[in-house]
């Protein structure tokens, strides 16, 4: 009971949050909704006893992406008026769109929903499963070749990422680390002689 | 200890870009022909592996991640032979532009080990990993050369669209995981074969993972990225993503409809049909009005999406066999016309728009012909080998009863066949411009070029064996 109760709270206000990501004027208030519609994603998790995930979803989304994401959104300069330009130009089109994609989605499931069969709640756990655990047993046994694919793509990613940004134009400034290394206190320090004291003739 | 030995192509792949980037680091511009040649004996090395540890019949390894059989060690031979044709056709046209750089072979070689995980791929989730595997290296090559802005606009447009086919894909995914409980693609199928009725969520996921597809393979209405994306990637790039990848798409295709799926082929006829003759229909008629033959060739390509669809319509053994034939000698022409286009650019020049072919024939009577069996090819003439693919799947969706679908697939066939003469006309009927100057290219590009233009001609008079062998393996 109380676990429906906690669903249906967190399921609300994740959908509030992700209608804010994409209705709020303000980029940095987006940004803020979706780390709103993570958090609320994670709880979710707990409740369906993935621990170990509801975690990771805020550490590394919340804490390190979106945390970008946000660095990224308050440098741009955006304008954001000149980006709602279209808006009300394109809004009746997208809403016809949108009404279309309802209906039509909703005569699927009403037609078919004469003999739908409703999923049973999954029994819970036994005391003292661990979901780290269960997910350490396959990640690198029946899921490795998956695994090791993903870090293919984050190899490509890597030599994407730089064969996109990185270049070489006259007067970039780079560390010649070879350089820094081999520099001498000669090359850096000067002593110069402070005659301050002795008497001077003007 | 797991069994490698199916997965020992992508094994040896993945260890051969590791090395080819580590070498590429350490050499200057003049030694970058190395980087080159190291691509290519990776695909060779690749190709040894496959033919080596070739399938008798299909074997899953790695917990049912991955399956080898026939069909995707020959998918994987055309492969590895079209990108092959792809770096020696580049490599001229890269240092003539001042684009000779190690990251394209790299990237390429990323691309074709996306293509060659999906063509084994035994599970959604590798399924999908080498999906990503080969889009993200098709966005960076798109945006390849920094200096076009056009380039960039296109790979942005091509990142945008490509991501949400990718979630609307893994969407799908999820729903079928949902039903079924499952992400492997064999007991996906034995999931659907005993359970004969298609509940609402099973239906949304197979509407979704139909979406993704499509948008992979460019089938209207989900072609919008195509046009663009060839028009604005240098003309290499066009060549690798009007080639290579639509072997994958086949796979991906067979993988999810038919193999998993294949209990559903009643529920994903008609959407696939539909798709099918849209394909068609856009892709010829909008075709004729581009000026530019890049552009020209995108149309014409979802054109040829559409024959390759009508052989999973049809969904017979025969019908597969003849989208399977379509896809890898399609795969081939698609070289060779953007291998033309190459051919005729030079430094600050891309020999894309129509004029620019005017009267190839003055300058060059053997690569005017050259020219003319491509464009015959693809329009479907006699005796080359588009023809015959085209008769093959247009029989095979006759035999499954859906005659109005090939009515319509030979209409626009003749209508498209419009556009691809009007390039023939150019050649031999109209002045060239005053400033041509004559062809320049390396002579390996020229006899690579002609070896492949006549291998169209070769499989149009002896199709049986080619087409033999297609059905053999999807048996």
């Amino acid at each position: 009971m109380v676990t429906t109760l906690l669903f249906y709270a967190f399921a609300s206000v994740l959908i509030i949050a992700a209608v804010g990501v994409i209705a709020s004027k303000n980029p940095v208030h987006s940004a803020l909704f979706l780390v709103l519609a993570f958090f609320e994603s994670a709880m979710l998790w707990l409740l369906m006893e993935a621990e170990f995930l509801a975690v990771v979803l805020v550490l590394v989304y919340v804490g390190a992406v979106m945390v970008l994401f946000l660095f990224v959104v308050m440098m741009l300069d955006i304008n954001v008026e000149r980006m709602r330009d279209g808006y009300t130009r394109y809004l009746p089109l997208g809403l016809v769109v949108a009404l279309v994609v309802i209906l039509e989605i909703g005569h699927v499931i009403w037609y078919r929903s004469q003999n739908l069969p409703f999923l049973t709640v999954p029994e819970p756990n036994p005391e003292g499963y661990s979901n780290t655990r269960e997910l350490g047993s396959v990640l690198y046994t029946e899921y490795v070749y998956a695994f090791e694919l993903a870090s293919v793509v984050l190899l490509l990613a890597i030599v994407a990422a730089i064969t996109l940004t990185m270049r070489k134009r006259p007067g970039l400034k780079v560390q010649d680390v070879a350089k820094q290394v081999a520099v001498n206190r000669d090359d850096r320090v000067r002593l110069v002689k402070d005659d301050a004291g002795t008497e001077t003739e003007t | 200890m797991p069994d490698f030995t199916p997965a020992a192509a992508e094994i040896f792949l993945i260890g051969a870009i590791c090395v080819v980037l580590l070498v590429d680091v350490f050499l200057t511009d003049e030694q970058r022909r190395l980087t080159f040649r190291l691509a290519i004996l990776s695909i060779v090395g690749a190709a040894a592996c496959s033919s080596y540890f070739a399938a008798t019949e299909s074997v899953t390894g790695f917990s049912g991640s991955i399956v080898a059989d026939p069909m995707s060690d020959l998918l994987k031979m055309f492969a590895y032979l079209v990108v092959a044709l792809v770096f020696l056709y580049s490599r001229d046209y890269l240092v003539r532009a001042g684009l000779f750089k190690g990251e394209f072979f790299i990237l390429g070689l990323f691309g074709l080990l996306g293509i060659v995980v999906m063509i084994s791929a035994n599970s959604m989730l590798t399924l999908y990993l080498g999906l990503e595997i080969l889009s993200l290296s098709l966005y960076a090559l798109v945006a390849f050369n920094r200096n076009s802005a056009t380039a960039a606009e296109s790979a942005m447009k091509y990142f945008v669209l490509g991501a949400i086919a990718s979630g609307t894909l893994l969407y799908g995914i999820s729903m079928l995981y949902g039903v079924t409980g499952t992400i492997r693609l064999d007991e996906l199928a034995a999931y659907f074969t005993t359970t004969a009725t298609l509940d609402v969520p099973a239906m949304l996921g197979l509407a979704f993972v139909i979406v993704g597809v499509a948008f992979k393979f460019g089938a209207v209405p989900f072609h919008m990225w195509l046009p663009d994306v060839y028009e604005g990637a240098p003309a290499p790039v066009t060549l690798f993503i009007g080639s290579a990848p639509k072997i994958a798409a086949f796979a991906l295709a067979w993988r999810v409809l038919v193999e998993a799926l294949g209990g559903l082929h009643d529920s994903w006829q008609d959407m696939i049909a539909l798709l099918s003759v849209l394909s068609l229909a856009i892709g010829n008629v909008v075709a004729i009005a581009q000026t530019n033959l890049k552009r020209m060739l995108a149309y014409s390509t979802i054109s040829h999406v559409g024959f390759i669809l009508m052989g999973f319509v049809a969904g017979t053994d025969t019908g597969l066999a003849s989208a399977m034939f379509y896809t890898v000698t399609y795969a081939l022409t698609s070289a060779a016309a953007f291998g033309m286009i190459i051919l005729l650019s030079r430094k600050g020049f891309e020999a894309e728009r129509l004029e620019d072919f005017k009267g190839l024939n003055e300058r060059s009577p053997w690569f005017a012909f050259m020219m003319l069996i491509v464009m015959f090819s693809m329009a479907g003439v006699p005796p080359f080998v588009g023809f015959y693919a085209k008769l093959v799947v247009l029989e095979s969706v006759i035999d499954a009863g859906m005659l109005w679908l090939a009515i319509a697939g030979v209409a626009f066939a003749v209508i498209g066949a419009f556009y691809y003469l009007r390039v023939v006309w150019y050649m031999y009927f109209d002045q060239p411009a005053e400033n041509e100057v004559a062809l320049d290219a390396d002579l390996d590009l020229r006899v690579v070029l002609s070896a492949n233009v006549l291998a169209l001609l070769a499989l149009g008079l002896f199709p049986g064996g080619l087409l033999d062998l297609c059905s053999r393996v999807l048996s």
